[in-house]
């Protein structure tokens, strides 16, 4: 199963432990991950279901390319990151 | 020691006592951008602009010793996606119904009017409103984007609620958002190629204040300058010969006497900065017939503070201003302006400061 893991900064705010969890693709993820856990969505997710602008998401080792869809393919071996941009604070 | 204002600023959330003590309330490092106290209820609201993750809202019922994140507005999703709006700040927020800690309006950038009637927990975008703004294009003022810094509730009938949208002017609503009305008249836009100085949807008003004991009278400090009415927004009077000059953000009124009135000058339009390098507040104690500089206790010499639209705010009697600045200053008066006294030079950029009532 895909594996999930938040940038510490946003411990700050809320609990978001690493997690494993099913899809076949970044929104299969997100929506997954924003099930188990609501308030998580507004921090990564603009209102339109977008990647927020300083939020950065990277797929094994690569960034993502498709931050409006979220159609970047992920596999049962992914390793995802979520972190922040250095810009936007 | 019971708190006496609030300090929203660019790194936390801070209050003042009564013993002119300022220490942390919550949010330490964060971006704070309004608070609002409803103190017979001990509910406070704070704002949050956290950047890199987003607008956020607190809500503490026990003034600030706790606070629960509770729903920030959202903008509807559209089918184009890439188009569609998101929340960029919450800049203003105001009770909808005295008395009631949970009925709210917020304004927001993009220029949404937003509505809540359980505290929080659910808000409505204003959609008569929003489609004017989607249909004449409002343009940003100080943001890329157009937003709504200010909101009167008629303390005669709460159903009536002035809005001001930098940039399209005053709007009026007579029965609680179902219908909007602009009422810019007589505002100019010296910015504005002349055929268009006076078009009511380019104003940029930068902040608006209603008389509490005389509703029909407000203060605007417009981009362009001070302007007021005294027909409930009927018509607007520009007063154009102000030194140190007209241009600025803040306004308060004086909650007994609609002819007092305040504001906090600086050199237009990019500049932002006291005239001379000397801060001082403007004064109107006659309903604008005359005007006049107070600077004692503020610096008088290489002071760059520029002072945001709701960094200053006036107490309930009247007799007491609490001004702060982008450089951390804060300034209490107890007098009406004449003297002021610094409590802080070492606080973060001063947003929003709220005397507690």
């Amino acid at each position: 199963m895909p594996t999930v893991v938040f940038t510490s900064n946003l411990k700050r705010h809320l609990d978001c432990p690493p997690q494993q969890v099913s899809g076949g693709s970044l929104h299969d993820v997100l929506k997954s991950i924003f099930s188990d856990n609501p308030k998580l969505v507004s921090y990564i997710v603009d209102d339109q279901f977008r990647i927020r602008k300083h939020i950065l998401i990277s797929i094994d080792n690569e960034l993502i390319t498709d931050r409006i869809h979220l159609t970047d393919k992920v596999t049962s071996e992914s390793k995802i990151y979520i972190f922040q941009a250095l810009s936007g604070g | 020691m019971k708190p006496i204002a609030l300090i929203a600023t660019r790194k936390g959330l801070f209050k003042l006592d009564s013993e002119h003590n300022i220490s942390e309330v919550a949010f330490i490092g964060d971006p704070v951008s309004m608070v609002l106290t409803d103190n017979k209820n001990n509910v406070w609201y704070a704002a949050l602009d956290l950047g890199h993750f987003g607008v956020k809202l607190h809500r503490s019922d026990d003034q600030g010793q706790s606070w629960k994140e509770v729903s920030a507005p959202s903008y509807p999703q559209t089918d184009d996606k890439a188009k569609g709006d998101s929340l960029e700040l919450i800049w203003c927020l105001e009770f909808a119904e005295p008395g009631n800690p949970d009925k709210l309006w917020a304004g927001t950038v993009p220029g949404g009017l937003f509505f809540s009637e359980d505290g929080g927990q659910h808000w409505a975008l204003n959609q008569t409103l929003w489609q004017f703004k989607q249909q004449q294009e409002w343009f940003g003022g100080g943001f890329d984007h157009a937003g709504i810094h200010s909101i009167c509730v008629d303390p005669r009938d709460h159903n009536e609620i002035k809005v001001a949208v930098s940039c399209a002017g005053v709007w009026v609503t007579k029965d609680a958002g179902k219908t909007w009305q602009n009422q810019s008249e007589g505002m100019r836009a010296a910015y504005m190629p002349p055929e268009q100085e006076f078009d009511p949807i380019i104003q940029d008003p930068h902040r608006l204040v209603q008389c509490p004991s005389n509703p029909d009278v407000l203060w605007v400090q417009h981009h362009n300058g001070i302007f007021s009415s005294i027909d409930n927004s009927q018509s607007w009077q520009e007063y154009k010969e102000v030194p140190p000059s007209t241009f600025g953000f803040a306004t308060v009124v004086h909650p007994q006497d609609a002819n007092k009135a305040w504001f906090v000058p600086g050199i237009k339009d990019e500049s932002r900065i006291p005239v001379a390098a000397q801060l001082v507040v403007t004064r109107t104690t006659d309903g604008g017939k005359t005007f006049e500089s107070l600077s004692e206790g503020l610096p008088q010499q290489a002071c760059y503070d520029l002072v945001f639209r709701h960094a200053l705010d006036i107490d309930t009697t009247g007799e007491k201003l609490l001004m702060g600045s982008t450089t951390g200053n804060l300034w209490l008066s107890d007098n009406q302006g004449d003297k002021w006294q610094c409590l802080s030079n070492y606080l973060p950029p001063i947003y929003a400061i709220r005397f507690i009532e």
